[in-house]
């Protein structure tokens, strides 16, 4: 019987011939990554040794990634000292995956994994972050787990008592219309699935609109998969993957290239024509409350936000420059940009993004998660509504239960920044 | 037998249980100050430690999707509350096996607050409304680390096995 990518991927990281879903293994870890939340999985790993005798080591020092992202700098002494506390063990267990609060090799994690090489197709990837989903964009089996199945990865150096998730085969066909994005797939993709159609299940994008989606676009919909609930999502490793890994992350080896058998056992099948569709909003409070553009157009928005691990990349920055440059955010709207790593805001600068968007008003703030969950600037008041471009509009997720939190493409954000309302981009700025 | 305290609905995400602006707090001795934050009367009383151990919690489909964030998961163990729903997101569902935090699988469970509910094997018992609905199993794979008391004292005995000192 074939075997779909997942099953390909931890069959070799189980040293076995074939496994299915359903089957019940303790895969291999090729990297584990975790930010500010690693404070916690350094107490749960201390806690595991507690009374063994045995010393407290890494399994691989070389095979943990830790990124700061969440509060970075620090809002607090709080987190201060949370830092300072994984600094302090990165340093004793000799950790070198590590990017500290730096202006030449600092972002989120999402990004920061991918755009340093961290991340093959076919490999095993966990994170302590739900959206560690996104790394399936390169052909890994990439995955969130919490703080405490960390801190076992950390000690054994394998994840325990997985079960091989099931698949959905997702055909992407078509063109995208211009000013349609992946964004606006994944969005119409996790309406039709619902949050909860793909839990404990991955999601296997195929198809020509796939194949000609650049690495950047094959990370949006990675990363948003998990909003369907699934345990991962992943892209079959292509030219296009090659390309990526050698010329922007650096890579120098080949990397592995292969597909799903072409008799795997599919759970699901799902095709998509994406030339049919139009721009797409995630409106208040879940996720896979999807509708098309034309049904909120007109809604007023006071805080746009471009940015963070979904949307932060510099073609993202490129569609909303040229839309917003030359023209002004509108009176009543603030808007805020952030790049999802310190390497795309110094491209965004070169390439004179950044001036533009200055120019036309906005805020353009320093690579970091804080303002898609609420926990670092850009805070929402009671009443307001947000439009962003992040991956999240639960109540109370930008700070505030009180407010409301639309999600769209940059196209969508940049153009409704200029009206101060939900503006279709084909017929923006009017 | 356990009264229901509180009921929430569908896709309760782990912003509501546990939100992100108290994501520096990491203890679980310290996280169920902030459980439900956003529901004042709710949390209240749990800072309060006005529920006996055991307490259930209601919810509807897909409860604690989201974020992985294992404070969502402590912020209720440390009150010891059982949480009941007809299905729960996947890492929300992990991290509350790794932590022991009580939960049961039920996809018709109607109950109210102030029910009081009894658990047998296979079923949930409401005793208010002389009903009870069919438990589904937790996951099989995840059976032996139930039964250890949580990951971190399974993870230990491993290391202790595969170091020959046990």
């Amino acid at each position: 019987m074939g075997m779909t990518m997942v099953e390909k991927i931890l069959a070799k990281a189980t040293n076995q011939v074939s496994v299915k879903a359903g089957d019940v293994l303790e895969p291999r870890v090729d990297l584990a990554m975790s930010h500010e939340n690693g404070a916690l999985v350094i107490n749960q790993f201390k806690d595991i040794f507690q009374g063994t005798g045995l010393e407290a080591k890494v399994w691989d020092p070389a095979k943990i990634a830790i990124i700061f992202d969440h509060r970075v700098p620090a809002e607090s002494s709080k987190t201060a000292g949370n830092q300072k506390k994984i600094r302090d063990f990165v340093a004793q267990q000799g950790i070198t995956k590590f990017h500290d609060i730096r202006g030449d090799s600092g972002g989120i994690c999402h990004q920061i994994l991918p755009e340093f090489g961290y991340v093959r197709p076919g490999k095993v990837v966990v994170g302590t972050d739900s959206h560690t989903t996104s790394h399936g964009a390169l052909g890994a089996f990439s995955f969130g787990i919490g703080a405490t199945e960390m801190a076992a990865v950390w000690a054994l150096g394998r994840v325990l008592n997985v079960e091989v998730p099931g698949t959905i085969r997702v055909v992407c066909d078509g063109k995208f219309k211009s000013h349609v994005a992946p964004k606006d797939l994944i969005l119409h993709l996790v309406g039709k699935l619902t949050a909860e159609g793909a839990n404990f299940k991955v999601i296997e994008f195929h198809g020509p609109a796939i194949e000609q989606m650049p690495t950047s676009g094959r990370l949006v919909i990675c990363n948003m998969t998990v909003e369907a609930g699934a345990t991962a999502g992943i892209v079959p490793p292509d030219g296009e993957t090659i390309r990526y890994l050698q010329k922007e992350a650096g890579v120098k080896d080949k990397p592995d290239i292969f597909g799903p058998d072409s008799d795997a056992v599919y759970d699901q099948m799902i095709h998509i024509d994406v030339s049919q569709l139009v721009p797409q909003i995630a409106c208040p409070h879940t996720v896979d409350n999807v509708k098309p553009i034309h049904e909120v157009l007109g809604t007023k928005i006071n805080q746009i936000v471009i940015g963070s691990c979904t949307n932060g990349r510099l073609d993202d920055l490129a569609i909303a420059a040229r839309i917003l440059k030359g023209k002004k955010v509108a009176r009543q709207t603030r808007m805020l940009i952030f790049p999802a790593s310190t390497r795309i805001y110094l491209q965004a600068l070169k390439k004179g993004y950044v001036a533009d968007f200055m120019e036309a008003g906005a805020v353009v703030m320093n690579s970091g998660c804080g303002p898609c969950l609420g926990i670092h600037q850009g805070a929402l008041a009671d009443g307001d509504v947000a439009l962003a471009t992040t991956n999240r509009n639960f109540k109370g997720r930008m700070g505030n239960p009180n407010a409301e939190v639309y999600l769209c493409s940059p196209a969508v954000a940049a153009a409704s920044a200029i009206t101060g309302v939900i503006t279709d981009p084909s017929k923006g700025g009017e | 037998m356990a009264k229901v305290v509180f009921k929430v609905g569908d896709d309760v995400s782990t912003d509501i249980i546990y939100p992100g602006r108290f994501m520096a707090t990491v203890l679980p001795t310290e996280t169920p100050q902030y459980a439900f934050m956003d529901y004042h009367e709710f949390n209240a009383k749990i800072k309060k430690k006005e529920f006996p151990p055991q307490s259930i919690i209601v919810a509807g489909k897909n409860f604690g999707c989201g974020s992985s964030r294992e404070q969502a998961a402590s912020c209720l163990k440390g009150p010891d509350f059982v949480v009941v729903a007809p299905n729960f997101s996947r890492i929300f569902l992990q991290n509350a096996i790794n932590l022991g935090l009580k939960m049961v699988i039920c996809p018709t469970i109607e109950a109210n607050e102030g029910d009081e509910l009894e658990f047998s094997a296979d079923q949930v018992i409401n005793k208010s409304s002389g009903k009870s609905f069919p438990i589904v199993a937790l996951p099989k794979a995840r059976q032996v680390i139930i039964d250890a008391g949580g990951l971190i004292p399974f993870t230990r005995k491993l290391l202790l096995e595969s170091k020959g000192k046990n």
